[in-house]
């Protein structure tokens, strides 16, 4: 069995808020109807969370499913548990037209905390971070500077992004520039 | 800048996050058409000043490709809605006729 490593070895940097490489995380690419109720029991076996609503996180005691399309959810999961729980959605899901896939091998974590994370955030993706718009438990996906991510925030107040493990050297680099100490905008303070 | 609200995520996406599909309900001609039928779909693309019906696709985001409805003088949107259609939707139709009345749109009209 080959060692397996995250993209960057778990860089951090401390500036305006602190950004780090998270290591490897155990992701699923879970598409399928998920109104229905067959997709909904999968889920909560796999993760002990139920199916999010729109552009939601929801975590469960064995991990979380988050929003990513009307079909498609990202399921997280310990990164050892990954190819068992896929064998086991495709047990739960068989005759049920449905597609999950392990792909935590392409992505990046990463994590943002600290005061200015929201505004760290807030300099590369075009998204409102207003404190009323973007809570605890919100999922997004987008843009950050010239890359595609998708972030939510937890309730300790913790940034994670995930992006292709490819641009993981630009996402980190990014951040650091956005969480330069001597760039501070303070629209969030 | 311009501003469309995906209708499958909901998210009000400025333009970075989207990407342009060119025209809305394209007839397809392909194989058994004429020359000149295949040539018009091809070529002879809609490119009015006003009232405008286009495809866009969320792409940095849920990925979901879909219709707007928009003025292209004014960048004025009068709405967006699904891609699971050949037509604009009569409230759609509506909302435009509001403020565009006596629009026309290839063989839509208000």
């Amino acid at each position: 069995m080959s060692n397996a490593v995250s993209a960057l070895g778990g860089a951090s940097f401390a500036g305006l808020a602190k950004v780090e490489e998270t290591g490897l995380g155990g992701m699923i690419t879970l598409r399928g109807d998920l109104a229905s109720a067959k997709v909904q029991a999968a889920v909560k076996a796999a993760t002990g969370a139920a199916v999010p609503d729109t552009r939601r996180i929801v975590f469960g005691d064995a991990g979380a499913a988050a929003w990513m399309s009307p079909d498609e959810l990202l399921l997280l999961v310990e990164y050892e548990r990954v190819d068992a729980v896929v064998a086991k959605l495709g047990e739960d899901l068989a005759g049920e037209h449905h597609m999950a896939v392990n792909v935590s091998d392409a992505r990046a974590c990463f994590a943002v905390s600290g005061e200015a994370a929201r505004e760290v955030i807030a300099k590369v993706a075009p998204v409102d971070l207003d404190d009323g718009q973007f809570e605890a438990g919100t999922f997004r996906r987008t843009r950050f500077a010239q890359i595609a991510g998708a972030f939510w925030l937890d309730d300790a107040g913790t940034f994670h992004i995930v992006c292709f493990r490819s641009v993981a050297g630009y996402m980190y680099n990014l951040l650091c520039a956005a969480a330069h100490p001597q760039s501070k905008v303070g629209v969030y303070a | 800048m311009l501003i469309l609200e995906c209708p499958y995520c909901g998210v009000k996406a400025e333009e970075t996050e989207l990407h342009g599909g060119g025209e809305a309900h394209l007839k397809r001609f392909g194989p058994g058409s004429s020359d000149d039928e295949f040539h018009d779909y091809l070529f002879m693309k809609e490119n009015p000043r006003g009232v405008h019906l286009e495809r866009w696709r969320h792409v940095n985001g849920c990925g979901k490709w879909f219709h707007a409805a928009r003025c292209t003088q004014t960048l004025e949107v009068f709405a967006t809605y699904s891609a699971q259609t050949t037509e604009p939707p009569q409230e759609v139709k509506d909302k435009i006729s509001a403020k565009r009345p006596g629009w026309t749109w290839r063989e839509f009209e208000g």
